[in-house]
């Protein structure tokens, strides 16, 4: 017990003492947390909407108008039996003209449906694969190409095949890539902030590894000359953790919150990305973790005496 | 009482018959060979007995420091063994180091004392370090400071010290848990003679409480002066192992006039004696 009290009185009097490195292991702390604090959501924001673009991309499967009750029946059977899909969903002919209105607008919609007498769009299975990149597979397994260059589909009823967007294939890549180099991105970033606060840390400790020395031949033990070092880095990492938070937690609220209720792009992170509490303690954490860490880690040089 | 029963264990050691007991330090063909190949002691034999006050002297680069060195276990022989009170150190395991070294107090020429602690605090460490209560170190720490003389300075920070006063810091560090063994590796060799022989009579009053001190030094003058046991080096192996000349009843160098009142001889003795701790079955 009096050696805890020991330890501690040890790492307050070696900041108090070592006024300007620990200032700047507080500092560098909070910014490396602020910086991780703010790109992390942004970073996953960005994977998240890449994601859900991915994830619209699907298949059409257009169904002539003289097909039987039966014979979609069947079709709806054949089509979730294929590998690499997730769901299969039917469109009348009534929600494919409202799915239309709706994108065109009320005004243009009404000009269009005053233009028609009767529906003109077809039935058709809308296919979501498993994964973007499974698309063309599914397509071809859909309606395979004969040896005489016409298509022959699974089925007498299926009109034609084709993707909601035309360039889905594009999209699938942009984003696959645009996936790839974020969580590069975030890797590298998390790497430098580690590595610049055990920087600081080290530094901090080799100014004073000549007392780590004396401590040694005057008959310390590791543990004992250890605990004081680690104590300093979690009260570094504590107070540099805390005022970081403050920070991201006021800029949260002056600035993420009112904005979030004018574009959805940014409430949309709250459903798909860590939420804000969760955020927090991880960078908390990691910042005592990290910092005490690197205080013990940098001294077993000092100590082989 | 709790305490010396404390201090007993920690330094238990297999039961010996009182009076049989090994020399303190015993070195048996050591030999040490730095990486390089240059080879700074040469199958040294050494035994210093329990009390004695030695000089081991000789030229830069004889060996002296890395017999230190290996006494404190900084460095390991390459070949021989040296032990300590009977035990041989080079076999320690590493987390019996600190043991050792808390059982050798060093007074290192450079001070190495730590610089942003005060006087007091520095000598605290000694004791801190072996878990010594609070109440013990309020008690010890103002003692030892008496006894080297720096009871006006407990506050100053070492940088606000003379260099001889640096030094008496480091042996009040060193002596403050009353070792049996005291390692003194060139105590005066940053020092000017007049604080030098300061340092010299306080090593003489450590011996006096009955702990073996080693005293490494260049200062012929000095060493002639005290009539000791001298061991000499030269280029790693001992060449002199005897007791000096010492000084004369005619000897009227400001060394020997002052050494000779510190230690109670000769015709201007005083009998200067300090009331020393005891230190038998320490080890």
């Amino acid at each position: 017990m009096s050696r805890l009290v020991f330890f501690f009185q040890e790492a307050i009097r070696a900041l108090r003492r070592n006024a300007a490195p620990s200032l700047a292991a507080v500092v560098t702390t909070v910014v490396t947390v602020v910086l991780l604090g703010v790109l992390i959501p942004v970073f996953q924001t960005a994977q998240g909407k890449s994601d859900q673009v991915r994830n619209e991309l699907n298949l059409q499967v257009e169904i002539y108008a003289d097909a039987t009750k039966a014979e979609v029946a069947d079709l709806r059977g054949k089509l979730a039996a294929l590998p690499h899909v997730q769901t299969v969903e039917y469109v009348s002919k009534r929600k494919a003209l409202e799915e239309l209105k709706e994108t065109l607008g009320a005004k243009k919609s009404e000009e269009l449906t005053s233009q028609l007498s009767t529906n003109p769009l077809p039935a058709s299975f809308k296919i979501t694969p498993d994964d973007a990149s499974n698309l063309e597979g599914l397509r071809t397994a859909i309606a395979p190409t004969a040896a005489d260059g016409k298509a022959q589909p699974i089925s007498p009823v299926v009109g034609k095949v084709f993707d909601r967007q035309q360039s889905s294939q594009k999209i699938e890549q942009v984003t696959s890539a645009l996936k790839i180099v974020l969580t590069i991105i975030t890797a590298l970033l998390i790497l430098a902030s580690l590595m610049l606060v055990g920087n600081t840390i080290r530094l901090s400790i080799y100014a004073r590894r000549r007392e780590v020395e004396v401590m040694r031949l005057v008959g310390a033990t590791r543990w004992f000359i250890r605990w004081p070092f680690m104590i300093e880095g979690v009260v570094v990492g504590f107070f540099g953790g805390a005022i970081a938070i403050l920070i991201l937690w006021l800029g949260k609220i002056t600035i993420v919150d009112p904005l979030s209720d004018t574009f959805s792009f940014l409430a949309a992170q709250n459903s798909s990305t860590l939420s804000f509490p969760a955020l927090i303690a991880i960078l908390f954490g990691a910042a005592v973790v990290v910092s005490a860490l690197g205080s013990g880690l940098t001294l077993r040089r000092f100590l082989k005496v | 009482m709790a305490r010396a029963r404390k201090r007993q264990q920690r330094n238990e050691q297999p039961e010996r018959p009182r009076g049989k007991r090994a020399p303190i330090i015993e070195l048996n063909d050591v030999t040490k060979v730095y990486p390089g190949g240059h080879m700074a002691l040469d199958r040294v034999n050494l035994a210093i007995g329990r009390g004695e006050f030695v000089f081991l002297v000789g030229p830069t680069g004889c060996g002296k420091s890395t017999l230190i060195k290996m006494l404190i276990r900084e460095l390991t022989a390459t070949e021989g063994s040296v032990k300590i009170a009977g035990r041989d150190i080079g076999k320690l395991s590493e987390k019996k180091i600190p043991q050792l070294r808390r059982n050798i107090g060093t007074v290192f020429q450079d001070f190495k004392l730590l610089p942003n602690r005060t006087v007091y605090d520095n000598v605290a460490y000694a004791l801190q370090v072996i878990g010594a209560s609070r109440h013990e170190i309020r008690e010890q720490v103002p003692a030892t400071l008496r006894l080297v003389g720096l009871s006006t300075k407990l506050h100053s920070y070492p940088d606000q010290l003379s260099g001889g006063e640096q030094q008496r810091v480091s042996v009040a560090r060193a002596f403050v848990n009353h070792p049996p063994l005291l390692l003194a590796d060139e105590p005066s060799g940053n020092l000017d003679p007049v604080t030098s022989i300061g340092i010299m009579q306080l090593l003489y009053r450590i011996n006096k409480t009955g702990t073996t001190v080693l005293v490494v030094t260049h200062d012929r003058e000095m060493v002639d002066n005290m009539q000791r046991r001298v061991v000499e080096l030269y280029e790693g192996r001992v060449v002199r192992d005897e007791v000096s000349g010492g000084y004369t009843e005619e000897s009227t160098t400001e060394f020997g006039v002052r050494m000779r009142a510190e230690m109670g001889v000769g015709h201007n003795g005083e009998g200067t004696t300090t009331n020393g701790h005891s230190h038998e079955g320490l080890l």
